[in-house]
């Protein structure tokens, strides 16, 4: 195609808007809303993941040897746990490092009484594994597979903060994406009624052009580029207010719920934005796009 | 260069509107199609247009069969046939000047070329001082004259005209197939769609007449019989 036939099919496109500014404008509302609101729950669900994957970093499953396992088998039972995939860090605690935490913890206003014990420390068998994981959705899996080791006595998880916190982001997903689905459909429906009230408007000016023997391709680009337009602009402006408004209610949170910020990590604007922006655009010019294929394709046949 | 053998089209009602029509029309030539409303002239004009598909027989235009014509090459086949309507069918938020260049425009001729072409085919047509104009500015035979020019400035080898004066008075009616005839004279072959009784006997030319989709008469340097 000639560059001068892009800009005159791009010029066209921009006029199709213009000419049909009322429809035009209400297709890109309502693109804007469902940006809008597909926005909200990428904000949500990727804050919660942040969150979720912040306390996960903090569960820990804990194990415990046979009596009498030595420095060097406690040493290899750690390196074969650690090839794992599943896992982040497996640090190892030993009998000495346990006794020290114990007192630190239950002898902190009595430290005498633990003099008591002297050289003797009576968490002798107490060596342990602290094995962190990447996704505590597979605990299960590791647990089977450190339980299957030689020298394993015991194995300290928690399952129910695990599988809580696993059920609660898949609900949340789940969710997320039936709602943005939704939303999505109405938006395609939109831009199609749009393009469909052009492609009526310009009927006599589509039979002329027929005639002369202009391609289909030539018939259609108008149409799809008004489409892409109104993705463009649809996705474009709430995904600035989206910016703006995230930016303030971090703030905001910060400044009035100043405690709450040590549970609630959110992530930063500029973090979420390099995810959000180009899905939010691609999805905005994506419906608009497609939007206006399928819609030329069905009422623009030869 | 136009030849229709036994073309029968019915509709899918079971109106037929042409019946087993065959004629030839050679290159050059300049031929009037006359008949009552429900004849068959404008289905004939779609059909050659490729706008309908015969439901029988076959239809040549330069040699090539219509039928076995895939979907991809009706727009190229189109640019070889130049059309005027009764109605003009300009758009009307363009003005006289973008008329012509949308035909152009719409086969992707080079801005260069285009520049070119449209002011020549505006001073053919005598409109050259016009080309700012709007349709709603214009007289009916000045617009017919721009849907002339947009027709033509393609440089097609057939040039349909659907009433081309229908919508005119007598004098004005006169300066356009004056037009046409010159367009004639340069090798474009003319098909003449028309009522007009006093067109049709001044400029004695081939005369196709049809009659409930059916040939009556084919004759050449004839009159209208109405």
């Amino acid at each position: 195609m000639r560059l001068s036939t892009i800009g005159y099919c791009l010029q066209q496109g921009f006029k199709n808007i213009w000419r049909n500014k009322l429809f035009s404008l209400a297709s890109m509302a309502t693109m804007a809303a469902c940006i809008f609101m597909f926005g909200i729950f990428f904000c949500i669900v990727e804050n919660f993941q942040h969150i979720v994957k912040e306390v996960e970093e903090g569960v820990a499953i804990t194990v415990f040897f046979d009596q009498d396992t030595s420095e060097s088998e406690i040493q290899e039972v750690a390196e074969e746990i650690s090839i794992r995939d599943e896992v982040r860090q497996v640090v190892i605690v030993s009998a000495d490092e346990a006794w020290k935490f114990y007192q630190t913890v239950y002898f902190k206003e009595a430290p005498e009484l633990a003099e008591g014990f002297k050289e003797d420390n009576p968490l002798a068998n107490s060596a342990n594994l602290e094995i962190y994981m990447t996704d505590v959705a597979v605990q299960q899996d590791l647990v089977d597979y450190i339980e299957s080791m030689d020298h394993i006595r015991k194995i300290n998880r928690s399952d129910v903060l695990a599988d809580m916190l696993t059920g609660f982001n898949r609900l949340v997903s789940y969710v997320s994406v039936a709602i943005i689905g939704l939303l999505l459909a109405v938006s395609v429906f939109l831009i199609s009624n749009t393009v469909a009230i052009g492609i009526s408007v310009r009927k006599e000016e589509i039979a002329i052009m027929r005639l002369i023997g202009a391609k289909n391709s030539f018939i259609k680009a108008p149409f799809l580029i008004e489409g892409a337009v109104i993705g463009v602009i649809g996705s474009a402006i709430p995904l600035g207010i989206l910016y703006y408004l995230y930016n303030r209610m971090i703030l905001y949170v910060a400044v009035k719920f100043g405690m709450l910020t040590e549970i609630l990590k959110f992530l930063q604007v500029n973090e979420l934005f390099r995810t959000l922006l180009p899905i939010g655009m691609a999805l905005g010019i994506g419906i608009g796009f497609f939007g206006s294929v399928f819609t030329a394709q069905r009422h623009l046949k030869v | 260069m136009i030849v229709l053998e036994n073309v029968v089209k019915s509709y899918p009602n079971g109106v037929g509107a042409i019946n087993g029509i065959s004629l030839n029309i050679k290159r050059g030539e300049f031929v009037f199609i006359v008949g009552d409303s429900g004849s068959g002239k404008s289905t004939l004009i779609k059909l050659l247009l490729k706008e309908l598909e015969p439901t029988e027989g076959r239809i040549r235009v330069n040699g090539v069969n219509l039928a076995r014509m895939r979907k991809r090459a009706i727009p190229k086949y189109r640019r070889k046939i130049g059309c005027v309507f009764q109605d003009f069918r300009l758009l009307k938020d363009r003005n006289v000047y973008e008329n012509v260049a949308f035909a152009q425009r719409v086969i992707v001729t080079p801005t260069k070329e285009i520049k070119k072409n449209v002011p020549a085919m505006l001073s053919l047509v005598g409109l050259a001082e016009k080309y700012k104009s709007y349709p709603r500015q214009l007289s009916g035979g000045e617009q017919q004259r721009v849907a002339l020019a947009r027709a033509l400035v393609n440089s097609p080898d057939i040039l349909l005209a659907d009433e081309p004066t229908g919508n005119l008075d007598p004098k004005t009616s006169r300066e356009i197939m004056k037009l046409l005839e010159e367009i004639n004279a340069r090798g474009t072959t003319v098909l003449v769609v028309t009522h007009d009784q006093d067109i049709v006997n001044t400029l004695k030319r081939r005369v196709i007449r049809l009659q409930k989709g059916i040939i009556v008469g084919d004759e050449r340097e004839s009159g209208y019989i109405g």
